[in-house]
């Protein structure tokens, strides 16, 4: 069972983030990057399929030069191939994305096809569903339990205060969600083998798509900016507990009218 | 070519929430935008609720539950019939599966978890909070149609008083479905979930054990809403993860939020920051949470949680 996982670099969730000069992109000097969390439990996924049935775990990544990181990070954690494809994201929708990453997909063997629900940062949640159209797959999305049987997945599928059990047909695109499992570490055994094997890389070129199909296409960014600072609310006193009830009990009525 | 459509998600006959949201900001877009506002959905009980909100037409395809295959063929056929310049989708699980497959069947793009939509110069013009609400983005979408889904209580539903809509029956290409839904499974709570509720109680570390999330409970019991959670108290296991706002859980926007011993650590600001009303209860007074608080109390949860639940149900009882 051979396995591609799609990963996305971003902006480590505690970073403060800034507008860049420009006003349409984030300005990403000093800024730290790290494997979005979401694909980690897909890569975690996809690691344990390997381990129970065999086959390869392809990391792919599309964008600049420095997602190889994040790929060495993913083969150090047990993926056993990586393909960047490089190219400006930030300049690219959701649909470019998805273009290029199907692209790249069909020239490596799957069964599966693992995402995590969303880029955190973007949140998006588009670009898993897009490849699987792309390619013409089932797609079952933010996925809490997998099972694989002979030529098929059983998944739970996490809705509104349910849960649904769906059944596809492989190949299949997966999004992962938090709770699907524990991700790993890198074992130091790990981080040395990952050093051993070769990112192979491609341009969009390479995969036979033009950069117009990709690049400022569909949506644009027309502008970034920071939410406005709140100025502080009122602050009252809990020393009291029934008066700092009351005092919240006529804020909820009042403002919020939700009494 | 004109006019938006909107995907009405159904439950026992009724349009949902976000669909309802959908569509009254879809009525607004289409008078701007000129044509008129259809809805599609996966059952005709539906036109009279959707002509309420100003549908004039219902594409209306017998064919079951939600399904991604199924809905995206039925849908694409809509959007054959009517070819709109806008297709809205509400931001629920369902919304946000299909919105993307249909997106690139039709090669067009996605403004995705909008909290603000207007028709500017002949284009969509969409706000989205990105990196959590740390910082807004505009985007402009192109293609017809132009999809966004909406970010669920961002755009109030507002009925506009129509008589019911004229269905048009969709037939979609039979195919074999690749995924196929086996069973769904409701968990016996009956609890409110934070995705579309209202008001939502949130509990954090200072609850010191997960125990204690009974005051969280009682208090969002009282208030009818739902339960939140801080990530340090979904991590340890105190709570499951569906009840989990901020950055790795889901970003919230309720009419009130109350935090109750939580920090405030940046990603859970991110995920709520955008709430309309917000209290905190912590005994901090130098918590982050503060911040984004429009009332900020500085006590023990522990003596002042009791309290609030007590008066809530006398100001209840009172009505």
């Amino acid at each position: 069972m051979n396995s591609v996982v799609c990963i996305a670099q971003v902006p480590d969730t505690e970073a403060r983030i800034r507008v860049a000069a420009d006003g349409r992109h984030i300005d990403e000097a000093g800024l730290k990057f790290i494997v979005s969390p979401y694909d980690e439990y897909a890569l975690e996924e996809a690691i344990r399929l390997k381990e129970s049935k065999g086959g390869d775990v392809t990391v792919l990544a599309f964008g600049p030069d420095h997602v190889q990181q994040a790929l060495r990070e993913c083969l150090a954690r047990g993926a056993t191939k990586a393909l960047h494809v490089k190219g400006d994201t930030a300049a690219a929708d959701s649909l470019g994305i998805a273009k290029v990453l199907a692209a790249a997909i069909k020239s490596v063997s799957h069964d599966a096809l693992f995402f995590g629900k969303q880029g955190v940062g973007t949140d998006n949640s588009l670009v898993g569903p897009m490849v699987a159209e792309l390619l013409g797959y089932p797609q079952i999305n933010v996925v809490t339990h997998l099972e694989f049987g002979e030529g098929k997945v059983t998944a739970h599928r996490e809705i509104e205060g349910a849960e649904e059990i769906i059944e596809a047909s492989l190949p299949a695109v997966i999004t992962a969600q938090k709770g699907l499992n524990e991700p790993r570490y890198a074992s130091l055994k790990g981080i040395m083998a990952a050093k051993k094997i070769l990112i192979e890389t491609k341009s969009v070129a390479d995969l036979g798509l033009q950069d117009s199909e990709i690049f400022n296409q569909r949506v644009t960014v027309v502008a970034l900016e920071l939410p406005p600072e709140k100025s502080g609310g009122r602050k009252i006193d809990g020393g009291d507990p029934a008066a700092a009830a009351r005092e919240i009990v006529k804020y909820i009525r009042e403002e919020a009218k939700a009494l | 070519m004109a006019g938006v459509l909107v995907f009405c998600e159904t439950k026992d006959g009724k349009v949902k929430k976000a669909s309802r949201e959908a569509l009254t900001i879809g009525r607004k877009l289409a008078a701007a935008a000129g044509g008129d506002l259809a809805a599609f959905a996966g059952d005709r009980a539906v036109a009279q609720e959707a002509g309420a909100y100003g549908a004039k037409t219902l594409f209306a395809a017998a064919i079951g539950p939600y399904s991604t295959e199924a809905y995206a063929g039925a849908m694409q056929a809509a959007v054959a019939k009517m070819q709109p310049s806008i297709a809205l989708f509400g931001g629920t699980s369902n919304g946000r599966d299909l919105a993307p497959r249909l997106a690139a069947r039709l090669n067009v793009g996605v403004a995705s978890d909008v909290d603000r939509l207007e028709w500017n110069a002949g284009k969509l013009r969409a706000r989205r909070p990105v990196y959590s609400g740390k910082v807004f983005a505009t985007v402009e979408v192109s293609g017809t149609p132009a999809i966004a889904t909406t970010r669920p209580n961002a755009f109030p539903a507002e009925p506009a008083g129509g008589g019911a809509a004229a269905v048009v029956e969709i037939s979609p290409p039979s195919a074999e479905l690749k995924a196929k839904l086996i069973e769904t499974r409701t968990p016996e709570t009956g609890e409110l979930t934070i995705a579309e509720a209202d008001i939502i109680v949130s509990g954090g570390r200072g609850l010191k054990e997960a125990a204690n999330f009974s005051l969280i409970r009682e208090l969002a019991q009282a208030l009818g809403g739902a339960v939140g959670a801080s990530r340090a108290t979904v991590d340890p296991g105190w709570i499951d993860h569906q009840h989990q706002v901020g950055q790795t859980g889901r970003v919230v926007s309720p009419n009130l939020y109350i935090a109750v011993g939580i920090s405030g650590a940046i990603q859970h600001l991110a995920g709520m920051s955008t709430s309309k009303h917000i209290v905190a209860i912590n005994k901090d007074a130098e918590a982050p949470i503060f911040r984004v608080a429009d009332l900020a109390v500085v006590g023990d949860l522990f003596q002042v949680v009791p309290a609030l639940t007590a008066e809530v149900k006398k100001a209840k009882a009172g009505q």
